[in-house]
C-alpha cells in the first residue's frame, strides 16, 4: 500500500528530451493507467519509478518520502515486465521464491551447498515454502511449480510473473505492458483477472500500456501521455466523454473520435460542413476542429449526407464508414442495429445531437460550448 | 568438423527407409540418390577423418618404423611397453597437472576479464583487443619472448622479484618450477580466447533479467551474478571448459621451444613424447599408440561436452 508522488519528472536521452516535467499522484491503492503511443514515455516513467533509471530532474516520492538515492531492491517495489523476465533455469517455485530468498536469507545462506545445512536456512526455506505455495494457490499456478519457463504457456508465464511480483507483498506493483505478448483472446481473458487481482489486494497499482481498452476496462484512473508530457488525468469515463485535448480524444476509443473540419463565427456559433450547429462558445472567431464519437453520429436523418464507402458488420455492432460528399471527409458512425445496415454506395444522411460535440482550438485545446437553450435536444445526453 | 558430418549421415539414413516403405515403386531409386548425394561428404569424412583415425589405431599394432620397407603386426605390444614405460606415465601425469592448472585458470580469468570489460563504460574494443593479441599471435614466436621473459639472469620477471626483494627462480631450468612456468603461458595464451567466448555469452544474457533480480532484491553484484550472470552462461562455460581441456591436452609448441621436455623429463608431455618416439626415435607403431590414448582421453571430454550441452541451455 502506497501513494506515489512525482514532481516535475525530466528525463533526456542524448539531449532528446523523453520527459518533460512530469507531476503526477498515484493515490494508495489505486488502479492508475499510464496510456499513450509508443515513444510517449510511459514506460521510462515507470522505469524512473521503480529506479532503474535514474531522472535527470525532479522527485519521486513513495508515501511522503523521497527514494531517489534508494536503489530499485531497497524501494519495495514489484515489477512484471513485458518480457516477465522469468529467470530460465529455476522452476515455476524457485523464480517465485527468488525475492524472498533475496529478502530473508543471508548471503551465507544463500550459499548452495553451505547455505543447506544451516538450520536457520531450513526454518526459513519452510516459511518460504508455505508462502509460495499460498500464492500459487492464489493465482491458480500449483501444477506448474515444477515447471521451468520454458515449459509454460505465454498466460501462465504472465501468472507466475505476477505471482513473483505478489509473493513479497511489496508497497505497489509496476506493470510495463504485461499483455501484450498474449494473443487477442487471452488479453481479454488477463484484463479481467488483473482487474480481479487489483479489486482483491486493494494495493496500488501502476500499468503501463499503448492499448486505449485495457487501461479503459481495468484502472480506476488512466493518464494519458503524449511527447513526453502528461496531458490529461481522469476516470476512464472522464477521458473518453470530456477529453481536454484532441490528441487525448483521438487516442482514446476504437473506432477513432470523428474529426470534421469547423469554424467559428463572429458571434460564437459554429459551422460544420455548411451547416450551423444548434451551439455556441465564447472563443475567438476562427477555425476550430469538431469531434464527434462514431456511435453519437445518428444515421438516417440530419442536415449530413455521405456515401457508405466501407462496412464493418462485427455481428453486435456496425461500423459504417462514410465519405461526406463534396469535402470528401471521412467518417465512421457506430451502428447498434445491424438489422439496418446501410447499403454500400448508396447515399446516407447523417446528423449528430449537439452535446455530442467537442470542439477544439487549432492548437487541439478544448473549447468548452454552451448548448442553446431554445433547442430541443434530439437526443438526451448519456454522459 | 565430425559432429556435422555424422548428423548429416544420421539424417538421411531414416528419410531413406521412410522413403523405401511408403514408396516401394520408386524406393529404390529414391534410396539410390539419397545415397548418391551423401556419397561426396561420406568419401571426404572417410578421406580425411575416419581414414587416418582407422590408420593410426592399426599402426599402433605394428612394429612399423619410419622408412622401415616392411613390418608385422605385433598386437598389443606396444600398448603393453608403453605402459611399462616410466616416461609415459610421467608424460601423461605432467599432461594431466598442466589440465588441471590450466583449464581452471584461464576459464576463471577469461570470465573475470570478461565481466570486467562488459562492466567498463569505455575502450572495451581496447581491451578486447590487448586481450586477444595472445591468440592471434603465433604461439613460437611468442615461446621465444616468454624464454627472455623468464631467463635466470636477464628476464623480466626476475628482475621484477629482484626489485620486489624476492629470491629469483631459474623457472625453465628449474624441476620444481619448468611445468608451473608453461602453465602459466598456457593460460596467458588461452585467456584471450575465452574472453572472446564470455563476453558473446554476456553479451546475449537479457537485460531485463538483470533488472528483474534487482527488483527482487538482488542487490549485490555477487548476488545477481549468482542468480543470472553464472546460470545463464551454463552453455558457454561448458564450451569453454571443454574447448580448453582439449587444447591444453594438446600442449606441445610451448614444451618444444622452451624445455622439449626437460629438466629430467619435468615438463614431459603426451604430445611431445609422441613427437620424440615418432619423429626422432622413428618408431611410428610406438607413437600411433601413445596417439589412441591421446584420442581416448579427447574422446571422453567431447562425450561430457555433448552430454552438457542439452543439460545446460534454458530455452526461454
Amino acid at each position: 500500500m502506497a501513494q506515489i508522488e512525482l514532481s516535475a519528472i525530466r528525463k533526456s536521452f542524448d539531449g532528446t528530451d523523453v520527459l518533460k516535467g512530469i507531476d503526477f499522484r498515484v493515490e494508495d491503492g489505486e488502479f492508475i493507467s499510464l496510456v499513450g503511443p509508443s515513444g510517449c514515455g510511459k514506460s521510462t516513467l515507470l522505469r524512473i519509478i521503480a529506479g532503474l533509471e535514474p531522472q535527470n530532474s525532479g522527485q519521486v516520492q513513495i508515501d511522503g518520502r523521497p527514494v531517489d538515492s534508494i536503489r530499485p531492491s531497497a524501494r519495495n517495489l514489484a515489477m512484471v515486465f513485458q518480457s516477465y523476465a522469468l529467470y530460465p533455469h529455476l522452476s515455476t517455485f524457485d523464480n517465485i521464491a527468488v525475492p524472498l530468498r533475496m529478502r530473508r536469507l543471508s548471503t551465507i545462506e544463500r550459499l548452495p551447498l553451505l547455505g543447506a545445512l544451516l538450520p536457520s536456512r531450513r526454518a526459513k526455506e519452510r516459511h518460504i515454502r508455505a508462502d509460495v505455495a499460498g500464492i500459487a494457490e492464489q493465482l491458480d499456478i500449483t501444477p506448474l511449480l515444477r515447471r521451468k519457463p520454458g515449459q509454460l504457456s505465454g498466460g501462465q508465464r504472465q501468472r507466475v510473473a505476477v505471482g513473483r511480483a505478489m509473493v513479497r507483498e511489496p508497497l505497489a506493483f509496476l506493470f510495463d505492458e504485461p499483455l501484450s505478448n498474449l494473443d487477442a483472446k487471452l488479453r481479454v481473458h488477463m484484463r479481467a483477472e488483473l482487474a480481479e487481482l487489483h479489486r482483491r489486494l486493494k494495493a496500488t497499482f501502476i500499468y503501463v500500456t499503448h492499448d486505449q481498452a485495457e487501461a479503459m476496462t481495468m484502472s480506476s484512473r488512466i493518464a494519458v501521455m503524449m511527447g513526453g508530457e502528461l496531458i490529461q488525468a481522469g476516470t476512464p469515463a472522464e477521458i473518453y466523454n470530456d477529453p481536454g485535448d484532441i490528441r487525448v480524444a483521438e487516442f482514446i476509443g476504437s473506432p477513432k473520435i470523428n474529426v470534421l473540419p469547423g469554424r467559428i463565427r463572429k458571434d460564437g456559433g459554429v459551422d460544420v460542413l455548411g451547416t450551423a450547429l444548434k451551439l455556441s462558445c465564447s472563443a475567438a472567431a476562427g477555425d476550430c476542429r469538431v469531434g464527434v464519437r462514431p456511435e453519437r453520429i445518428d444515421l438516417g436523418a440530419g442536415p449530413f449526407s455521405g456515401s457508405v464507402v466501407h462496412l464493418e458488420n462485427l455481428g453486435a455492432e456496425a461500423f459504417v464508414h462514410l465519405a461526406t460528399e463534396g469535402a470528401g471527409l471521412r467518417l465512421i458512425a457506430r451502428l447498434a442495429d445491424v438489422r439496418h445496415v446501410p447499403a454500400m454506395a448508396s447515399s446516407v444522411a447523417f446528423g449528430f445531437a449537439p452535446d455530442a460535440v467537442r470542439i477544439f482550438d487549432p492548437a487541439g485545446k478544448r473549447i468548452e460550448i454552451r448548448l442553446e437553450q431554445a433547442e430541443r435536444i434530439r437526443e438526451p445526453a448519456h454522459v | 568438423m565430425s559432429d556435422g558430418s555424422m548428423t548429416i549421415g544420421a539424417a538421411i539414413a531414416p528419410a531413406s527407409r521412410a522413403t523405401r516403405r511408403t514408396l516401394p515403386a520408386h524406393g529404390s531409386r529414391r534410396a539410390y540418390s539419397a545415397y548418391t548425394l551423401v556419397t561426396p561428404a561420406a568419401a571426404l569424412m572417410l578421406i580425411m577423418l575416419l581414414g587416418p583415425l582407422a590408420g593410426v589405431i592399426a599402426l599402433s599394432f605394428t612394429d612399423y618404423q619410419l622408412g622401415a620397407p616392411h613390418f608385422s603386426w605385433i598386437g598389443l605390444s606396444n600398448y603393453r611397453d608403453l605402459f611399462a614405460d616410466k616416461v609415459f606415465w610421467t608424460a601423461l601425469r605432467n599432461t594431466l597437472a598442466y589440465v588441471v592448472i590450466v583449464v581452471p585458470g584461464a576459464v576463471i580469468a577469461g570470465l573475470a576479464i570478461a565481466l570486467l570489460i562488459q562492466s567498463g563504460t569505455s575502450l572495451r574494443s581496447l581491451y578486447r583487443t590487448i586481450y586477444f593479441l595472445p591468440v592471434m599471435a603465433t604461439l613460437i614466436a611468442m615461446a621465444v619472448v616468454w624464454e627472455f621473459m623468464l631467463h635466470p639472469q636477464f628476464g623480466l620477471v626476475n628482475g621484477m622479484l629482484r626489485s620486489a626483494g624476492l629470491p629469483a627462480f631459474a623457472w625453465l631450468q628449474d624441476r620444481n618450477t619448468a611445468l608451473y612456468a608453461l602453465c602459466a603461458i598456457g593460460i596467458w595464451q588461452a585467456v584471450g580466447f575465452n574472453m572472446v567466448l564470455f563476453l558473446a555469452g554476456l553479451v546475449s544474457i537479457p537485460k531485463q533479467l538483470y533488472e528483474a533480480a534487482e527488483i527482487d532484491g538482488a542487490s549485490s553484484g555477487w548476488a545477481r551474478f549468482r542468480l543470472v550472470t553464472w546460470p545463464m552462461l551454463g552453455p558457454v562455460t561448458t564450451f569453454v571448459v571443454v574447448i580448453s581441456g582439449i587444447r591444453s591436452f594438446q600442449v606441445f609448441d610451448t614444451v618444444h621451444v622452451l624445455t622439449k621436455g626437460g629438466p629430467s623429463k619435468s615438463t614431459e608431455v603426451l604430445i611431445h613424447t609422441m613427437y620424440t618416439e615418432g619423429f626422432e626415435f622413428f618408431r611410428s607403431g610406438y607413437a600411433a599408440a601413445i596417439t589412441v590414448v591421446f584420442l581416448v582421453f579427447v574422446l571422453a571430454l567431447t562425450l561430457i561436452k555433448s552430454r552438457l550441452a542439452d543439460r545446460g541451455v534454458h530455452y526461454t
